[in-house]
């Protein structure tokens, strides 16, 4: 017991420490002058420790008195409890109360007109005695104290749950349907109620801990909105989207939403690159010059610095940071032994792996968010209705032509509606539909051919030496004049399919995926031709390197004689080197991402710029009006910008193993073209004609970044995995197998204990079971998710039954009124009108009347309603409805035949 | 920040925070739009929260809303006098339902009360008919739009009372695939 007291003690300190914080500024003064009122309360319980075990005996008899006094104050605590909103002001009072007798109850403990709160703080004290002087403290005493325990502890439940109920109405404040000023008074309440009771609730042990606990939870909240308010902050052109958003409509903003997504991807990638690849090597590799890999051989040197060689990627830039081939195969670079190969490895594995991470937690995300299934043409007009309109629309032209096309949806629906599509129509149609699929295989064809035989052509041109600049970049070119045609010529078939819009963009996207991908893999395909050759040839020139640097070594002893110690090492830039397919590889990639980016820009300039200023200025003095008619302004061509992007990226995911230079050009090009494209898009382009929203093509974006992610990384892994390094580049040289810097690492730097682990996880025996096991996994996952949507069909379906068949109980019932009303017009006595009308009448009458009355209040309109739950209003019709159908029977009666409504 | 910290207390802005899904530097920005509104009118300093309302007039012509055929509703939702005219705490309340942020429900909510043009706590045929009217700007013909209302109460009503209570929008527009994308302001 006195421990306990003990405790109990400490812990008002402690509540009364948070209750006069200075950090919950929010309280009102009251409160202030409250915990103002306590502190010194609280001392003084301290100094007074002493006198009050003298009080004790003279406690005793009052303590009776108050017990009674308790017992009464119990009673009235249920009224205290349905005035909700009372308690907070009354306990405060309580509270507020509690620490003054403290101060005088000693002296006048019959005090009578501090109820509750004196009794509390004189238990208190008698704690504080009974902790003095444990051995000598009466029965009595102790029996009160254990009942005035149990008491407080039925209470303090109670206060918990208050507290709690208080707690989640800050939470969810916001989601009520409540003026600002009702919640903010609310929010007021509610958080002086948690902040006056937060602190004087737990017991025993857990007090304190409970205390400590809620001043954490307060300060991880601040945190949490802090850190909030810094994230949003940190999100870029957020501006800049929602007027291109407001221009056009949500379809183009998704692009730039799009835009922005990928800029924070390849930020991470470019700062793992660049911080573990390139810039260890910078400061603490070997410097230019030092080797033969780092330097630019001699017959090369002279022309390495010229403008028309650097913007091929050769002579210096070859040989620089930017390309596998400059890293050294040292184990362990600079004094802090960094091990580089391995770090290159992991970081190019890393950067396939984070992406892969985020595309499909993004992807996850995406569908979660999409929420409602679309597909279900059950509210088709309802929907055009309520949702049709963007509210995001913040200029004229876009909203004029928001109309227009919401007009001619609804005409549309409406003639579908009329007559379910004519026959010749789709006859017609289809035959279109097919014509149309067909030219665009055979384009397809045609552009694959082409790339195919643009790059043998182009190996054969490597042997031969006088070349024009146009031979040199014949691949480049075409494939990115195919890039610029291929779409539009897409588009123009495309027209005699007519699609919807947001159906043919998806076609489009589709097309133009297929057209990119064909090429990249043709290009990929010649490549690997192109890396084989290199192989093959790199064999002889390995040899012919030792031949000649173990010549070296012989004429220099023959030229020395004398000179007995090494020979000086050979200069760098003499020796022999092979062909380095990697560095090939990535100045591939990044000659193809260069020229890419200037067609890009150069489209845009040309295409919507020029063509803008000729349309606008020239407008003045031609025969038809330019604006109106035929060039007219360009339009924002979603699908082509987003697969351009898409196919970027998997360009750069490609080439990012061969040249770690690529992910900063991408990062710089993802900035200038948000920058660039932002202000065309202003500048120069009209909204599309018939606007479209952009529902969940979020993810179809994904989905398509997804598939090229894979199917970059398909021949990146088989380079990785099963071509041999060149033997004089890049960090693998010397190695069998790139891979080999893993094993090579395990086995030197890991405890050997760690070693066997590995190859005992390598072992097949555990690979196959585990994948099977994966297998299976996700066969049962998949099973059940089908199980899932069959359910979710099945309620859907039992849904609409259920619905329908209140429909046509509903219809029988207006059809007999119809009948009905129809005889009580024969009749010339209209008196004997079924009695549910007037009924209904007098009801609807009722409620008018009621909801004028509301409704002139304005404000307070808004009932004490969460959303969830039902609105006493929206009620009304359901439970109305048994009224009306009440004479049934005699409704039936009218009819003649035919079973009575079901009830 | 100096000047920032006079517009508002920081329980003020905490308070706001709480009840919007607004973070603090966007409270901070909707004040400023709310005053760039009317300069003349709105104290730069709210912390003793003058009672000034800004009319309808102003708060329709903001570029978020002028283009929007139900701008009027919108206002007189969201004002507490119900005819337009927006206090600060209404304009920030208007914003916070519009924003990206709120849940679909409470969404439903308000979009409900502004479809509800009558304010009956129901939409009935008179309140379609002049969304659609507000829609197509009177493009359609009386008998389409009467064929249109027809099949919205057709679709959307379930209990057949011949008109839409909360619940029977609120079960229609939860399903709806583009409702939440198309029923927000960014700001």
């Amino acid at each position: 017991m006195p421990k306990k007291s003990d405790n109990t003690r400490k812990l008002e300190d402690v509540g009364i420490e948070i209750d006069g914080d200075p950090d919950s500024a929010d309280e009102v003064k009251n409160t202030k002058s409250k915990g103002g009122g306590k502190k010194p309360t609280g001392k003084r319980g301290k100094a007074d420790d002493s006198e009050d075990g003298e009080d004790e005996d003279e406690d005793d008899k009052p303590q009776k008195a108050r017990r009674a006094n308790r017992r009464k104050a119990a009673q009235q605590q249920p009224e205290e409890e349905d005035s909700d909103d009372e308690i907070p002001q009354r306990r405060a009072a309580g509270n507020r109360r509690r620490g003054k007798p403290g101060a005088n109850g000693g002296e006048n403990g019959e005090n009578k007109r501090n109820k509750r709160g004196g009794k509390k703080q004189k238990e208190g004290k008698g704690k504080g005695g009974g902790k003095k002087k444990s051995s000598s403290e009466d029965s009595k005493s102790e029996g009160g104290d254990e009942e005035e325990e149990s008491m407080s502890e039925g209470e303090r439940a109670r206060l918990m749950e208050e507290v709690e109920e208080k707690k989640k109405l800050i939470a969810n404040i916001r989601n009520k349907p409540w003026r600002m000023k009702r919640r903010l008074k609310h929010l007021k309440e509610a958080q002086l109620f948690v902040d006056k009771f937060e602190g004087a609730l737990g017991k025993g042990k857990g007090r304190k801990l409970y205390a400590y606990k809620v001043m954490m939870m307060k300060k991880w909240i601040k945190f949490q909105r802090d850190f909030d308010n810094f994230k949003t902050a940190c999100i870029p052109w957020e501006r800049k989207i929602k007027e291109v958003e407001s221009h056009f409509g949500s379809s183009v903003a998704s692009y730039f939403i799009f835009l922005r997504w990928m800029y924070g991807m390849n930020l991470v990638l470019f700062s793992l690159t660049f911080g573990l690849v390139v810039i260890p090597e910078v400061l603490m590799g070997l410097p230019y010059g030092s080797i033969a890999r780092k330097t630019v051989p001699r017959e090369e040197q002279d022309s390495a610095m010229d403008y028309s060689v650097l913007t091929d990627f050769n002579g210096y830039c070859k040989y620089s940071v930017l390309f596998y081939g400059y890293y050294n195969n040292q184990r362990t670079i600079g004094f802090l032994k960094f091990r580089l190969p391995l770090s290159y490895l992991m970081v190019g594995i890393g950067t396939f792996g984070y992406s892969l991470m985020v595309v499909i937690r993004t992807m996850a995300k995406n569908a979660d968010v999409g929420g409602g299934d679309g597909e279900d043409s059950e509210f088709t007009f309802a929907w055009k209705m309520f949702t049709s309109w963007d509210y995001l629309i913040g200029n004229a032209e876009t909203a004029d032509n928001k109309y227009a096309s919401i007009t001619t949806s609804f005409k549309e629906s409406i003639v579908d509606e009329q007559e379910n599509q004519k026959d010749e129509n789709i006859h017609l149609r289809r035959f279109l539909r097919v014509l149309a699929n067909f030219l665009i295989t055979c384009t397809l064809g045609g552009s694959g051919y082409l790339i195919y035989f643009v790059v043998k052509r182009s190996q054969e041109f490597q042997n031969m030496d006088d070349l024009g600049w146009y031979e040199k970049n014949e691949l480049e070119i075409i494939m990115s004049l195919l890039g610029l045609v291929g779409p539009m010529l897409f588009e123009t078939i495309a027209e005699l399919e007519e699609y919807h819009p947001r159906i043919a963009l998806k076609w489009q996207l589709g097309r133009i995926f297929a057209l990119f991908l064909g090429n990249l893999y043709t290009f990929l395909l010649a490549l690997f031709d192109e890396v084989n050759a290199k192989l093959e040839e790199e064999q002889e020139i390995k040899n012919a390197s030792i031949w000649f640097t173990k010549e070296y070594y012989a004429n220099y002893t023959l030229n020395n004689p004398n000179d007995t110690g090494t020979p000086p090492p050979m200069d760098p830039a003499d020796v022999i080197r092979g062909p380095c397919w990697e560095t090939t590889v990535g100045i591939e990639f990044v000659k193809l991402t260069v020229s890419d980016i200037q067609v890009t820009y150069l489209t845009i300039l040309i295409g919507d710029f020029l063509r803008a200023m000729i349309v606008r200025f020239l407008n003045y003095c031609w025969c038809w009006d330019l604006e109106a008619g035929w060039p007219s302004y360009g339009e924002f061509d979603i699908s082509g910008n987003v697969l351009g992007l898409v196919f970027n990226q998997g360009m750069i995911w490609m080439g990012a193993f061969y040249a770690p230079g690529l992910v900063g050009i991408n990062v710089l090009r993802l900035l200038t073209s948000m920058y660039y494209q932002c202000w065309a898009v202003m500048a120069c382009n009209v909204p599309h004609e018939r606007v479209f929203k952009a529902s969940k093509s979020n993810n179809f974006y994904m989905g398509l970044l997804l598939l090229i992610l894979f199917l970059s990384l398909l021949p990146v892994v088989y380079t990785i995995m099963s071509l041999p390094p060149s033997f004089d580049c890049g960090p693998f040289s010397g190695k069998e197998r790139m891979f080999d810097v893993i094993i090579e690492t395990i086995e030197l730097d890991l405890p050997s204990f760690l070693g066997t682990l590995f190859t005992y996880a390598a072992n097949p025996g555990l690979i196959i079971p585990a994948i099977l096991l994966m297998v299976l996994a996700i066969y049962y996952l998949n099973s059940v998710s089908q199980a899932y949507q069959n359910a979710n069909l099945e309620l859907k379906k039992k849904m609409q039954m259920a619905r329908d068949e209140e429909k046509n109980r509903r219809n029988n019932k207006d059809s007999t009124n119809q009948v009905m009303k129809d005889l009580e017009d024969l009749l010339p006595n209209r008196s004997n009108l079924p009695p549910a009308e007037e009924a209904k009448d007098k009801h609807e009458e009722k409620k008018a009347k009621v909801k004028p009355g509301a409704a002139g209040n304005g404000v307070n309109l808004q009932k004490d309603v969460s959303l969830a739950s039902a609105n006493p209003n929206a009620r009304g019709p359901v439970t109305q409805a048994p009224g009306p159908r009440a004479p049934g029977p005699g409704a039936g009666r009218g009819r003649g035949q035919g079973p009575p409504p079901r009830r | 920040m100096g000047n920032k910290q006079t517009i508002f207390t920081a329980q003020q802005l905490d308070a706001y925070q709480d009840c919007t899904y607004f973070t603090r530097k966007e409270i901070l920005r909707l004040f400023h739009r709310y005053r760039d509104l009317a300069p003349q009118l709105v104290p730069l300093d709210y912390t003793n929260q003058p009672d000034v309302r800004l009319p309808y007039e102003l708060i329709g012509s903001m570029p978020e809303l002028k283009d929007n055929p139900f701008r009027q509703r919108i206002a007189e939702v969201f004002s507490e006098d119900g005819e337009g005219n927006m206090t600060l705490d209404d304009f920030l309340d208007m914003f916070s339902v519009l924003s990206e942020m709120a849940p679909r429900d409470l969404k439903a909510y308000y979009a409900f009360k502004i479809y509800d043009f009558n304010n009956d706590d129901f939409i009935c045929k008179s309140d379609l008919e002049k969304t659609l009217n507000k829609l197509t700007r009177n493009e359609l013909t009386e008998d389409e739009v009467r064929m249109v209302c027809e099949k919205v109460m057709d679709e959307a009503d379930l209990d057949n009372d011949g008109r839409l209570s909360l619940e029977d929008f609120q079960h229609m527009i939860v399903r709806a695939p583009d409702f939440l994308s198309t029923f927000h302001i960014r700001i």
